[in-house]
């Protein structure tokens, strides 16, 4: 399946879930702050994403959990080297060169964008 | 004792579907404090005000038929409760004297929660029933929430409302 009809698949799931309009769905757009999913979105997006696309999610496989309540993720309310070291092996999806240039913790969130979701889908239909 | 917004089970294929009905009746407190009239765009009374169930309490039946067949699926150890209502779509009211009939199944399960669909119908007591409403509703296994919070282990979900139901069901023992 090529890059731009994964694309598509994705926002159309996006679309059903959070009830955002089309042309909010950019690349760019992040998930949690500009499309205003909260946790329990994820749920729905991952439940939709496997009937779109027919493989299994398991949890915290789109977006690592725990992460921020982990002392030794996080210190001084920055992400650590261990924090990031996590992020790198269990989402290698999402590009980190933002939170590694600015670790404060708010900035976890604005990481998980709709590109970084696309490469997931894209990244398991890889590998299944 | 909880509100129960459905009165009996008729049909339960584990992890699958559930169907149960709900018998609409005037006794009910709610239907006098719920009075519609259907009025035109333009302000003409189409149909003068009478009793209604209410969408809100349609809606929260399909979600215990939908929330005893997923608690039922993993023998009802896990909290099970409405996360989402993803779409709810009723075409007709229901008024007392008829029946609604939910059937809730099971589009998409995992161990943090479930994805279930649900069609309601509505039987007039001469009439043969017609589809009036789809519901689709996410349920959480609260105890596998993302946030990592801890409740009582105490299972106060499916509490001995539930349990009375589920008994005379035939269900539970």
């Amino acid at each position: 399946m090529q890059r731009e009809e994964i694309f598509e698949k994705v926002k159309g799931v996006l679309v059903e879930a959070l009830a955002v309009d089309d042309d909010e769905v950019t690349p760019d757009a992040t998930i949690f702050n500009d499309l205003g999913a909260e946790s329990i979105d994820m749920l729905d997006i991952g439940f939709q994403l496997e009937q779109a696309f027919g493989f299994k999610i398991e949890q915290g496989e789109m977006f690592p959990e725990g992460v921020t309540s982990d002392p030794e993720m996080v210190q001084d309310g920055k992400v650590t080297e261990a924090g990031l070291a996590m992020l790198r092996q269990r989402a290698p999806h999402i590009d980190l060169a933002a939170l590694e240039a600015d670790p404060r913790l708010e900035k976890v969130r604005d990481i998980f964008t709709v590109d970084a979701l696309a490469t997931f889908v894209e990244n398991k239909l890889k590998a299944s | 004792m909880r509100w129960m917004w459905i009165d009996r089970v008729v049909e339960l294929v584990p992890r699958q579907r559930l169907v149960a009905v709900k018998n609409v009746s005037l006794a009910e407190e709610h239907l006098h404090d719920h009075f519609e009239p259907v009025v035109t765009d333009d302000g003409r009374i189409v149909r003068p005000a009478m009793p209604i169930m209410p969408a809100s309490l349609i809606i929260e039946g399909m979600a215990q038929a939908g929330g005893i067949l997923v608690g039922h699926a993993e023998e009802f150890r896990e909290k099970v409760i409405l996360a989402k209502v993803s779409r709810a779509e009723l075409s007709r009211e229901a008024t007392p004297g008829c029946q609604l009939r939910y059937t809730a199944e099971i589009k998409s399960f995992s161990h943090a929660g479930a994805g279930v669909s649900g069609t309601v119908e509505l039987a007039e007591p001469s009439a043969e029933p017609e589809t009036i409403g789809l519901i689709e509703l996410l349920f959480s296994h609260l105890d596998r929430n993302m946030a990592g919070i801890e409740y009582p282990e105490h299972n106060f979900v499916f509490g001995e409302g539930f349990r009375t139901l589920l008994r005379t069901s035939g269900i539970i023992d």
